[in-house]
Formats: structure tokens, sequence, C-alpha cells
């Protein structure tokens, strides 16, 4: 075991190795039976929130096993996905962006066609109807780009709960149509103005009102982050993605695909995305990260690529954080990806090598808009440009007989305005 | 037996109660810091809670908050809160750091515990650490003989609640609401209740703390635990240091203290 060191270097190379030692996490081992009963995805995840909160989420964690369980419960989450969401989203084929590469075959996840424009109501609907089978009567959510705020308000409204969202106050300016529509829905916006007054704050505000309001409230947390059972519970409805992308490949072109691409913020999209390819091993998955402005700390939101295993809002899992365990304000261009840590299982993903997670700069997600924008006549939401961008530039490595999916993970009108002001200012 | 362990047998002998102040190690600055404890101690408060800073405190209120975001400011690092704390092993009142487990995580946890206890610190409140995940921090503790200070909340099922008071050391932290930390002037009326539930399942001391300010709550809740904490009370009053003279709110805050010390003496009993 570690000893007391007075050289600090040594005591995070020994702490690193006290936690990898132990690991039960191996190499080429990842499996899909994940979490186990006390949330670990491998090492990594499990809870680490105040006492007050266990109940409801041991609550949840019944509530939830009894609901996928339930043939009523799917059969009306099933419906709703249907006829409201609009799924299954379609699979297609971008073949002129794909001749712009001039490689593989690039086909596109569309995701961004699904009512409120993105994935998130996935989650939001089957955490609403969780809601309702516990009986709760008021909903909280964090939102960063304002899409998880916008789907939280729009199933409350179907549901008729009341919704109160937090969103940092930085992320409020960026994303000012999303809090228009958000008001529209009936949901109270709450700006968040401590620390760095994004995504990051939101979780930390959301989590402090469920600490006081935790009988009664439920906090439906937009992304595959959070205490257990939240990462499981939002990969769970996100795997949809996955699922329908897997038999859609079957379908449209007799096979599997031999690579598939997401962005990964908290990760939700890409978890829902990976999932139900994780033991295809023929499938290479890979997921992008917000490289920012560069690789510098603070430049950055790229937890997989440059941070550290650690704990931030209630799991163990890769984040940005100092020598001293203060978490790092990190930056990206997308209001969505802006977020120091991750969930858990990319952790688990990456330390056995599942998944390869790289990063892409905010010029290169501008570049994949554009690209979008002018080969397919579609506007891509920030946060998944950084997916096109560099599924782009992996096609171009690769044959024209391959065939790369990307998860458009929601759509790009949120974005507008800021686009506007970063070309305007790029142009200065 | 830590400094806690001798401190609850000696109250306990002399029937009186713990009063347990939180102050937030560096607001407005270490120095500071220092007086406050040693000010502490001379009103004869029992232990005082020395709050590491953390970026993302969810079990606090605004307050403390606020405290905790100006210390980072300040870029105050815990190796000069610990070089604050060994500076004041002359001051007999037992001192524990309230600390996200994070912190403890990212320094390791043997070196956390090492470095606290070189540095005259007798234990750890940690509030983001279940029971279910202290397993590996509590043996280090126990080792160690340092005190793992564990916490029992309203929200907390009674068969919990005596797995966790049977895990935890020094003391049983009882956090009196549902809710953050920060001043209340009214607590939950079940609260004397499940207290003196939890009083029968467990000899280990049960200190009150979250929301207790008032004489009125220290005189209510006196008879029914061994000690109340008391933070964003005292918290508040020491951000008024930034732009006050500091003796006069080291004088206001020991006044503050004194207050209710005297009304925590004064039970009928």
């Amino acid at each position: 075991m570690l000893k007391p060191t007075e050289n600090p270097t040594n005591c995070f190379l020994a702490l690193f190795e006290v936690h990898m030692s132990t690991s039960p996490t191996k190499a080429g081992e990842a499996s899909a039976n994940v979490p186990d009963a006390a949330g670990r995805f491998g090492d990594f995840g499990g809870r680490y929130v105040p006492e007050t909160l266990t109940r409801a989420l041991d609550e949840l964690t019944v509530e939830y096993e009894k609901a996928k369980h339930d043939p009523a419960f799917q059969a009306e989450l099933d419906e709703l996905l249907h006829n409201y969401v609009g799924r299954p989203s379609p699979l297609y084929h971008a073949r002129r962006l794909s001749e712009e590469c001039g490689g593989a075959q690039i086909w596109l996840k569309r995701e961004d066609l699904n009512h409120t424009g993105a994935h998130k109501i996935n989650n939001t609907l089957g955490q609403a109807l969780l809601t309702l089978r516990m009986g709760k009567k008021r909903v909280i959510a964090e939102t960063g780009a304002g899409q998880h705020g916008v789907a939280t308000a729009t199933a409350c409204a179907r549901f008729g709960l009341p919704c109160v969202v937090y969103m940092g106050s930085e992320d409020v300016r960026r994303q000012a149509p999303n809090v228009f529509s958000m008001k529209l829905l009936g949901a109270e916006v709450r700006p968040v103005e401590s620390g760095s007054r994004t995504l990051r704050d939101a979780i930390n505000e959301a989590m402090r009102d469920w600490m006081s309001s935790v009988e009664d409230t439920h906090y439906i947390i937009g992304s595959v982050v959070g205490p257990h059972p939240f990462p499981m519970i939002v990969r769970d409805f996100q795997s949809v993605i996955g699922r329908e992308t897997r038999e859609q490949s079957l379908e449209r072109i007799g096979r599997l695909p031999d690579l598939v691409v997401a962005c990964v913020g908290g990760g939700s999209n890409a978890a829902g995305m990976f999932y139900p390819f994780i033991e295809d091993r023929e499938v290479e998955l890979i997921g992008i990260e917000a490289g920012g402005r560069s690789s510098q700390p603070g430049d950055h939101a790229s937890p997989l690529s440059f941070g550290e295993p650690g704990i931030l809002h209630g799991s163990y899992s890769y984040v940005m954080q100092d020598e001293d365990g203060q978490t790092c304000d990190v930056h990206s261009i997308s209001a969505g990806l802006d977020y120091p840590g991750v969930g858990p299982e990319h952790s688990y993903w990456k330390a056995t090598g599942r998944v390869q997670y790289t990063n892409c700069r905010d010029d290169e997600a501008m570049k994949g808009f554009d690209a979008l924008a002018r080969c397919e006549g579609i506007l891509p939401a920030l946060e998944s440009s950084h997916a096109i961008s560099k599924a782009m530039e992996l096609a171009a490595q690769r044959s024209k007989a391959e065939m790369v999916v990307v998860c458009l993970s929601g759509r790009g009108d949120k974005d507008a305005n800021e686009i506007a002001r970063l070309k305007v200012k790029a142009s200065s | 037996m830590s400094d806690i362990d001798r401190l609850f047998t000696q109250l306990r002998a002399e029937n009186r109660k713990a009063f347990m102040p939180f102050i937030t190690a560096g607001d407005p600055d270490l120095e500071f810091s220092a007086s406050v404890i040693r000010e502490l101690a001379a009103r004869g408060c029992s232990m005082c809670e020395v709050g590491i800073p953390y970026s993302d405190p969810i079990a606090d209120g605004p307050v403390i908050q606020a405290s905790y975001t100006r210390a980072l400011d300040k870029k105050i690092k815990l190796a000069q809160i610990l070089e604050m704390l060994a500076g004041l092993k002359d001051v007999s009142m037992p001192r524990v750091t309230m600390v996200s487990y994070a912190i403890i995580y990212r320094h390791g946890l043997e070196r956390y515990v090492a470095g606290t206890k070189a540095a005259g610190v007798a234990g750890a409140i940690v509030p983001d650490l279940l029971v279910e995940e202290a397993d590996e921090l509590a043996e280090i503790c126990r080792r160690e003989d340092f005190s793992l200070i564990q916490l029992v909340t309203p929200t907390t099922p009674r068969d919990r609640a005596v797995r966790i008071a049977e895990s935890s050391t020094g003391f049983l932290y009882y956090v009196s609401v549902t809710g953050i930390t920060g001043e209340r002037t009214k607590l939950p009326p079940s609260l004397i209740e499940n207290v003196g539930w939890l009083r029968q399942q467990t000899d280990l001391p049960i200190c009150i703390g979250f929301g207790v300010s008032q004489p009125e709550h220290v005189k209510l809740l006196a008879p029914v635990c061994d000690g109340l904490i008391v933070g964003s009370a005292i918290v508040r009053r020491i951000a008024e240091a930034a732009d006050r003279p500091r003796a006069a709110v080291l004088k206001e805050v020991g006044e503050y203290a004194a207050n209710l010390l005297a009304a925590l003496e004064a039970r009928p009993d």
C-alpha cells in the first residue's frame, strides 16, 4: 500500500498504482453485463453522495428494476418513442459528404430528427415515466446546451409535472433559444451563477435542490453521469439509438458497421450508441471529446484524453482535477461538451480498450459543421459537429467499401446565433 | 483512543455536552483561520471542524459554498492548511477536517490520514462517502487511531442508521434536516424523536448539525444529544472579516460562540 511521502509527484504516481494494481478492469474484457449491484463498471462508478440522497437512489434502483421487467412500462415507453418522438430515427447515407472525404461511406444516425431535436428525449420520457411510478410530484434537471432542459420540460409538459431546470448563466447566454423554449413549455429556468457558470455548476445546483426536495422530487439527470443508478438508467434509455442502428445496418447493408463514432461530453449519446455494439468485437467504436482550443489545461474538455480517475458528481471516473483534488475549469465551443467529467462506463470502456477516445478541437468542429451544412443540407448541433469532423477524417483514411456510422445527436438551430458570433469574431 | 474519544469520555464524566463550531480553512486567509481556532478554544469550545475548501460541495448551502470559493480564489492548498493546523499544536481543543472524498482520494487515502494526523487533526468527516464505500478509508483510520465520523440523516432508514452507527468512530453526526447546510429558524419536529431513537441504538456520542444556529436550538437539542455543531452562522460572521477590522470580527465570533455555549451549559439537568 501507499506510504506517506514528502514528494507529491511520487505520491500521485503511487496513488495511481494503488488503485490500478487492485483493478479488476483488464484490457479487452469489456462486458455488457455492467454495472454490478454497487454500480461499478469495473473500477469505475459507484456512489459518492451525501447520505441524504441514499434512500432516493435505492428507491430509484428498485423501481427501475421493476419497470424494466414490466411489459406495460416498456409498451408505454415504446408507444411514446414511436408516436411522440418519431422513432425509429432514420439511418441516412451521407453520399455527398462521403464523396467529399473520398473514403469510407458515412452514414448518419439521425437523432436530430427526434421531437425536440436531439437524443435527450429518449431518456427524459423514460425517467418521467419512472417519476410517475415512484409517485413523485416534481421534477428537476440540469442542462448545458439546453437540449436536456428542453427534453425534460417537454416530458414534464406531456405528463403534467412541474419542472425546474438549472442552467449555468454562461450557457443561458450561449443557448438562448433553448431557454426560451423551456419557458414556453412551462418549465422554470434557474440560472446558476456559481463557479464556471456552466454544466458542472448546473449539476451541483440541481443536486443541492434534490438534497432538500428528495422526498417528493425526482432528479432527471441528463447524461450517463452521477451516482448509481443514474449512469445505468440513462445508458439503457439511450440504448435505443444503438439497437436501431444495429438493426438498420443489417437491413440496409447486410452487416454491422465497421466504425461507429459519437461525441462525448458526459457521454449519453455515445453510451446509447456504443452499448449495443460492446460485444460485437468487429465493430470499432470511437468517442470524440471536446478538444477546445488546445491540449493545455483549461483549454479543452477531454478528461478521457488528458485527465485522471477521481471523484466528481457522485461517481468515480476520469476527471479534470488539479493536484489538490479541485475540479478544473474546462473549455469547449459547445455547451453540451463543456464538462470536466465523463460517465463512468466510458472510463471502463477506455480502461478495457473496447472504445478508443480522441478529441476534436473547436475549429475542427466548426469545419465539420460547415461541411455537413453544405454537402448534405443538415445543420448539426455543435456537439455532434465534433463527431462529424473526426468521422470525416477517419473516413478519408479508409476504403470506400467500409461503413462509418456517426451519431448525429442533435440539430444545430440552437447554435446558429453562437456560430454567427464566433464567425464574426474569427474574421475580425 | 483518538483525541475525540478522550474528549467525549471526559465530557460524559462531567455530564457536559460538546460545542463544535465549523470554520472554512483559508477564509479570508489562513492566518485569520488560526486566530479564530485559538479564539474558539479560549472561549471553551469542545472541538473545531475545519472545512477543507472544495470546488463542488453539493451538501453545502450558499454561505459555506461562498466561503469555499473565496478560499479557492486565493489558491489555498491542502498543504498550506495542514501547515496552519500544525502551528496549533499547543491548542488542546481537538480539530477534525470536514472534507470531500474527491480531495482525500486525490491525495491518497493513507497520505491524507497520515498528513492531517501529523498536523494534529484527530479525525475526518467525509460528507460524500457513504458507509458502503467507506471500508478502505475506515480500515486506514482504525489502524491510525483516527476517527472517521459518519453521518445519519432524516432520510436514512432505521436499519441503515444502525449500520452507520456501528461503522462510525469518534461520534455519530446526525444531520438535523433533509437539505443542505445553512441556518434555519425552525428545525423539524421529528428531530428529537429520531435522535432519541438513535440514542437507544448506540453508545457512540451523537452530535447534531445542519441548521443549528440559535440559543433556542441549543436548549432544545442539548438534552437528547452529546454535542452540537454550528457552521454557517460562524462562517457568515467570519466572512465579514474581509472588510471590517479583524479584531472586532474575532471578538464577535467569540461572543457568538460563548453565547451558545452558555445556552448549552444552562441546561436544567
